[in-house]
């Protein structure tokens, strides 16, 4: 029994004003109904005016999704009463949306390729949203700061077969959003899913109001996990709406309520038909996240692995390439498998990290100035600073004032022996053949030099002065 | 030249809804005269109700653009004149604020839904007045009290600021006792405005001229049929005389499609105003909805009390006509209607300047005697085309009938409100002279 997941995606598109008034989008640091005129208001007489940002980057998506375009798109009103919709109808997209039919690549389950068709996108306005405020149950305030933000829905076929493929076509989906600039996610809310989902012969479930995509897979395994336990039990699966609860990752019904309406779509008669189609030609496409692997790999001779994290993220993308001249697989493996994780450790953004410095780091390595455990020291101690809002020290003058430049195997063998002499079952064991004993005291020695020596040259040293039986 | 202007009119004929008894004027090519605005064009710091309970006490934040572009050419906004509520009507009946008398005969309806204006400007009390026409709502009261009123091309007068009833259908015009008023009024409103997408940069700047020698006008059978009273048929033939005798030729045309006209238009503006009319949900101004009802049900109950039935039945109508399953036999069709009119009036426009008949079928009726809704709709039946073919129109005194004004209509091609301002200003001089 597959299961099948299509998704709804709305994005908030990263325009600096409204979609239709002049009004700024970023309102996040600034009080409730504060970016708001006659137009967002949904005030009687206001005319919207189209942003044509908005409309750029809908084509933008359009094309990389490598979409068909419309000759010709048009506004439609979805008519329906809630607090939060100013007009009380929204303005979005009907029966003439920007595009349709496109693709987007991801892996499947079993690591292949495969297809997720795209069925169309559009433009659309976000409505104002609803403020509960603690301890005042009895009504509720609405803020229309949001009433107006350019939304781009995307909604794809039931191509995924998993909650998995589910969460790895969003990842696919933010990454090419972010590469086209069109899209910040770190803004709240700036991605939010609805995903319909069913195992296969049975009625088909709609997940609503799934606000990080992270949750997507949360909702979706429950769902999944959910329909199966109803059938195993000889039970039918209702054809319904489903909420999904974010914080207990459960979905409840939302009975048959929002089924019943009639939104009675008709087009906009306060906005004409936009040419679409002749304005998608001009629009120039930046390399998107396939390509750019497919070149880091040829381009820099680094691993899949390697190419595949590194172009997640635009922003690591980019900084990877001001790293990478004088030794990519060095840089890839630092910026991949060390940085990557140092950041995470301190739930720091890329965009916080001196590229220069990191490239002066790289340097001392190739250059085996310092060794790899000497070289993350230095790396911690520039990430602290950084995260601290401290001024970054240069790599080499922090090798120098904590004294981790790498020591020649000369310079410790006093150290050796000491360690040796303080030792002799180790001593003992390594010449009674235990290969173990010799980690052991190299891992003694490197304390004593904090990482400043090659643990193989130490291993040599280390071999050598027992063997000349040197206590 | 800046200053006040003191306004303390005798308003007997309920003309006003709001009037402002100092009102500040600069200079500028309307310095100090005094304007009236129909009460659906918004105004800054002046209530503005479109004749609904369901908007009292709303103050708009800001002025229409027509509004701005009056105040800028120095005119006094005096006051917001009565109108059938959101411009549902044809007689000024329907307004939450009690009826308007016709001043020519104040046991009759001075039309509507412009019928403040119309009456403002015929008891003189203004000279000038704005007024808003989606099916004939500055025509019809133009006839009724005997003055001039132009609606123009859609798309050439700026709709922000203009509370929605019909998107597609309306547009604000002038209204006044003169052509030459109209005119005046038209070249101060007609300029670009960005932020009404329906716009067209089509500045309006004319004087009208009488020489109309050549202008041919084409005569549709269509308007001198059956429901149009003879006694005013024969007034608007006399009047296109007097244009010929001005060197204009006459020539017959047909507008086969006016047959689905009203069809055609009553499904489309109560399909908009559906949607339009549905913001009124006490959350935001006007009337405060009751808190401690779920919000579903407190909509429900404002919009029951504080709507008239005339919008409650055009809001109802116009939610059928767009519903799932209806859509297509009525929306749709009407769309197809408004098509097929739209290249009637292009292709008669190939062979003449301008298209003449009546303004309405009758002479003002008296009030209270159209309570059928059907029979107050039918009275639309030759204003309703331009709207849906997006002409301009005009509608100029020819006469009376039983001592009541008579309008003679004018339609134009699209932008070509030069041409029939000019046929209208050559008849009122011809008639003068
Ligand atoms: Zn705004």
């Amino acid at each position: 029994m597959k299961t099948i997941v299509g998704l709804e995606i709305h994005v908030q598109l990263a325009t600096a004003t409204k979609l239709f008034c002049g009004c700024s989008t970023d309102y996040r640091d600034d009080g409730p109904n504060t970016h708001c005129c006659p137009i967002c208001l949904g005030l009687p007489g206001s005319l919207p005016r189209l942003n044509r940002k908005a409309v750029e980057y809908g084509l933008l998506v359009a094309k990389a999704l490598d979409m068909r375009v419309l000759e010709e798109s048009d506004f439609a009103r979805k008519n329906y009463f809630y607090p939060d919709l100013a007009k009380a109808y929204q303005i979005t997209q009907s029966d003439r949306p920007l595009a349709v039919e496109g693709t987007v690549e991801i892996e499947d389950d079993e690591g292949h390729e495969k297809i997720v068709r795209i069925t169309r996108v559009h433009l659309e306005e976000d409505p104002g949203r609803l403020v509960h405020v603690a301890g005042a149950s009895k009504y509720s305030l609405v803020d229309y700061n949001r009433s107006g933000i350019p939304l781009l829905e995307i909604v794809t076929e039931p191509d995924m077969r998993s909650p998995q493929e589910a969460r790895r076509f969003l990842n696919k989906l933010r990454t090419i959003l972010e590469y086209l600039g069109v899209f910040d996610g770190e803004r709240e809310g700036a991605l939010r899913v609805d995903a319909n989902i069913s195992i296969e012969g049975s009625a088909r479930v709609e997940v609503k109001n799934i606000s990080s995509y992270k949750g997507v897979e949360k909702a979706l395994t429950f769902e999944a996990t959910r329909q199966r336990n109803l059938l195993r039990r000889g039970q039918t699966v209702a054809r319904e709406t489903r909420h999904f609860m974010e914080g207990r990752g459960i979905t409840t019904s939302a009975r048959g309520k929002e089924e019943a309406h009639d939104y009675r779509y008709f087009p906009d008669p306060d906005l004409g038909p936009i040419r679409v189609a002749d304005r998608v030609a001009a629009i120039d496409l930046p390399e998107l996240p396939t390509a750019r692997k497919n070149r880091f790999m040829a381009q820099y001779g680094i691993s899949l692995n390697h190419a595949r994290t590194l172009t997640g993220d635009p922003r690591l993308a980019d900084f990877y390439e001001h790293v990478a001249p004088a030794d990519p697989i060095l840089a890839a493996t630092w910026a991949a498998d060390i940085l990557l994780g140092e950041l995470n450790y301190r739930n720091m953004s890329i965009a916080a990290v001196p590229a220069d410095r990191i490239r002066e780091l790289l340097a001392l390595l190739r250059a085996e100035t310092i060794t790899d455990a000497a070289g993350v020291q230095v790396l911690r101690e520039m990430l602290d600073a950084c995260a601290a809002g401290r001024p970054c020290e240069k790599p080499a003058d922090i090798v120098k004032r904590e004294g981790l430049a790498r020591a020649t195997g000369d310079d410790f063998v006093a150290i050796v022996q000491a360690v040796i002499a303080s030792n002799p079952q180790a001593v003992e064991d390594y010449r009674a053949g235990k290969k173990g004993a010799l980690n052991f005291i190299v891992g003694q020695v490197m304390k004593e030099t904090r990482g400043r020596a090659d643990p193989r040259e130490l291993g040599r040293i280390v071999s050598e002065c027992i063997e000349k039986g040197g206590v | 030249m800046a200053g006040t202007l003191d306004f303390s009119p005798d308003d007997r004929y309920n003309a006003f809804i709001t009037t402002c008894s100092t009102a500040p004027f600069s200079g500028g090519a309307l310095a100090g005269i005094a304007v009236a605005v129909k009460d659906n064009i918004s105004t800054a710091g002046i209530e503005t109700t479109c004749g609904s309970r369901i908007l009292e006490g709303y103050i708009p934040p800001y002025d229409a653009y027509v509004v701005e572009l009056l105040r800028r050419e120095g005119a006094a906004i005096v006051g917001k004149t009565n109108m059938d509520e959101f411009g549902m009507g044809s007689t000024t009946e329907t307004s939450a604020f009690g009826p308007t008398k016709n001043p020519v005969d104040p046991s009759r309806v001075p039309g509507g839904s412009s019928g403040g204006s119309a009456a403002a400007v015929a008891a003189g009390l203004v000279p000038m007045a704005l007024g808003s026409d989606t099916g004939g709502s500055i025509r019809c009261p133009a006839a009724f009290c005997g003055v001039v009123g132009l609606k123009p091309t859609y798309g050439r007068v700026s709709r922000y600021g203009l509370i929605a009833y019909a998107s597609s259908l309306e547009q604000v015009g002038p209204m006044a006792r003169t052509v030459e008023d109209v005119s005046r009024v038209m070249s101060v409103i007609a300029r670009y405005d960005p932020r009404d997408a329906t716009m067209f940069d089509r500045p309006y700047d004319h004087r009208p001229s009488a020489d109309i020698g050549g202008l041919r006008v084409g005569i549709p059978g269509e308007y001198f049929g059956e429901g149009v009273d003879p006694r005013v048929a024969k007034k608007v033939r006399d009047a296109i005389g007097v244009i010929e005798d001005l060197g204009a030729s006459t020539v017959p045309v047909s507008i086969p499609g006016m047959r689905y006209a009203l069809a055609a238009y009553y499904v489309i503006c109560t399909a908009e105003a559906s949607s339009n009319i549905a913001r009124f949900d006490g959350v935001r101004y006007g009337p405060a909805v009751d808190t401690r009802k779920s919000w579903h049900e407190a909509y429900q109950d404002i919009r029951q009390e504080k709507l008239g039935p005339e919008v409650r039945r055009r809001v109802m109508l116009g939610t059928f006509a767009l519903s799932a399953g209806y859509a297509g036999r009525y929306y749709a069709k009407a769309l197809g209607a408004r098509q097929k009119i739209r290249q009637d009036f292009e292709r008669a426009f190939r062979d003449v300047d301008v298209i003449a008949g009546p303004t309405m079928p009758t002479v003002a009726f008296p009030l209270g005697e159209r309570t059928d809704p059907v029979s107050m709709y039918l009275s639309d039946i030759l204003t309703a085309p331009a709207n849906l073919a997006g002409i301009p129109a005009i509608s100029v005194p020819c006469g009376r009938v039983d001592g009541l004004p008579v309008g003679l209509q004018l339609m134009g091609r699209q932008f070509e409100e030069e041409r029939i301002i000019d046929a209208a200003y050559a008849y009122e001089q011809g008639v003068k002279a």
